[in-house]
């Protein structure tokens, strides 16, 4: 109690010197983003948007319900057809995925870096595609996968236009007609 | 300017003519494309139609262009690596000969695989097309065991390479999808078809069963066709000919 009564006069003091310690750790680790924090503080995920200024709905409804919208649109889409593009998981990946890496996965990318923040896994891409359409590309099979075809030219002849990275894709995975065995 | 009633009249009868035309040219022109915002009708039946003489022997194009369209890849182990499609060789043994046709999911009318589905994941589109929802399939392969036609495969391995319009996991289980993303697009064909077309076999047609005026229609009703294992009664979306 005696201690308490000597601050006393000192309090106001004690308050402002409390109150600027603070607001630098604040501003410091707005500024430090994604580097590790000296504090031990969990470092904040980086959120970038590759393509247009605006989500599809405001940021905090897409923060908090992103995932409700995904799972209603999926249902559409898979039982009834319907292929909006508005709440449709291709539709995130296509604005959202990195630019070098043409995913939303990775250290940086976009799903990933929120997901590892708030330590939740995400289960969408052990089946859906995690880069950008075109960007396909990026994402050639190891050479221990092989593309089901018997006759790779032909294939690759027969490329579709919906995806432009698979006659790419064809023949990373491939060897020139020359070099088969 | 001016202009006198009768002009006037002429004027405003020929615009609501107009208005009253150009919605259902519209609409002409969109029953061809479902927009993306429809749902799948069952008013269309989507079918196909193949005719095994046009068949080639040796030829894999279709398979070769389904792997290449649905993203399917494999790893070198034939008895475990998924196949929407296959080439199957048929031999009367008396005679001995042979033909070839390609089998997939007859997607049929009543399907055994959607019976047997404990979750609901093995499902009839409206339009016909049978589908595995891979959200809430649970990998445990009755649907396999269920199909007379040997028509859905297992996901075994770690995917990689998916096409976005045609996710697939590990742990599920697939099967042809008559093109789906295709059909709702409105191209009306399938990879399948599109490949055997541009090899010059034309064997395999695609098409709206419950649409009189369909080509694949007008084939069903003149020439003579069967459902494979007709017997189980399955009503088959996928016919054939010459077997």
């Amino acid at each position: 109690m005696r201690t308490v009564k000597l601050l006393r006069p000192f309090s106001g003091l004690v308050l402002a010197v409390g109150l600027i310690l603070s607001g630098v750790s604040v501003f410091g680790h707005d500024k430090a983003a994604h580097a590790a924090d000296a504090s031990g503080a969990v470092p904040m995920p980086v959120h970038t948007f590759e393509k247009g200024e605006q989500c599809v709905e405001p940021v905090d409804v897409m923060r908090r319900n992103h995932m409700q919208l995904i799972l209603h649109q999926r249902d559409k889409t898979m039982h009834e057809g319907i292929r909006t593009t508005q709440h449709s998981l291709n539709k995130c990946v296509d604005c959202h995925a990195d630019k070098k890496t043409g995913s939303v996965l990775g250290k940086d990318g976009f799903c990933e870096n929120c997901h590892r923040y708030s330590a939740v896994s995400i289960d969408c891409f052990e089946c859906h595609s995690s880069v950008r359409e075109a960007s396909a590309a990026v994402t050639a099979p190891p050479s221990s996968v092989r593309v089901l075809t018997a006759q790779p030219q032909k294939t690759n002849a027969t490329a579709t236009v919906m995806d432009g990275g698979s006659a790419k894709n064809a023949g990373a995975v491939f060897p020139p007609k020359g070099k088969t065995p | 300017m001016s202009i006198n009633r009768r002009q006037f009249l002429g004027l405003s009868g020929a615009a609501i003519a107009g208005a009253a035309l150009a919605p259902s040219l519209r609409l002409i022109e969109l029953a061809q494309a479902r927009s993306p915002e429809e749902t799948a009708s069952a008013q269309h039946r989507w079918g196909l139609l193949i005719d095994s003489s046009k068949c080639a022997d040796g030829c894999t194009s279709c398979v070769n262009a389904c792997a290449e369209e649905n993203g399917i890849q494999g790893h070198g182990r034939p008895t475990t690596d998924a196949q929407w499609i296959r080439k199957v060789t048929l031999k009367d043994k008396q005679t001995g000969y042979v033909q070839n046709l390609p089998l997939m999911c007859q997607h049929c009318e009543s399907p055994p695989c959607v019976d047997v589905c404990p979750t609901g994941a093995s499902f009839k589109r409206a339009d016909g097309i049978v589908l595995v929802d891979k959200h809430i399939c649970i990998g445990c392969r009755y649907c396999m065991m269920a199909c007379p036609y040997k028509a859905r495969s297992f996901v075994h391995e770690v995917t990689t390479g998916q096409k976005a319009y045609a996710p697939r996991g590990k742990g599920t289980v697939e099967s042809c999808t008559l093109c789906v993303h295709k059909v709702d697009r409105g191209d009306g064909s399938t990879a399948c078809a599109d490949a055997c077309k541009k090899e010059g076999h034309q064997a395999i047609l695609f098409g709206d069963l419950k649409d009189p005026d369909s080509e694949i229609s007008k084939r069903l009703a003149s020439q003579p066709s069967t459902q494979l294992r007709a017997d189980l009664k399955l009503n088959t979306g996928v016919r054939y000919q010459g077997i």
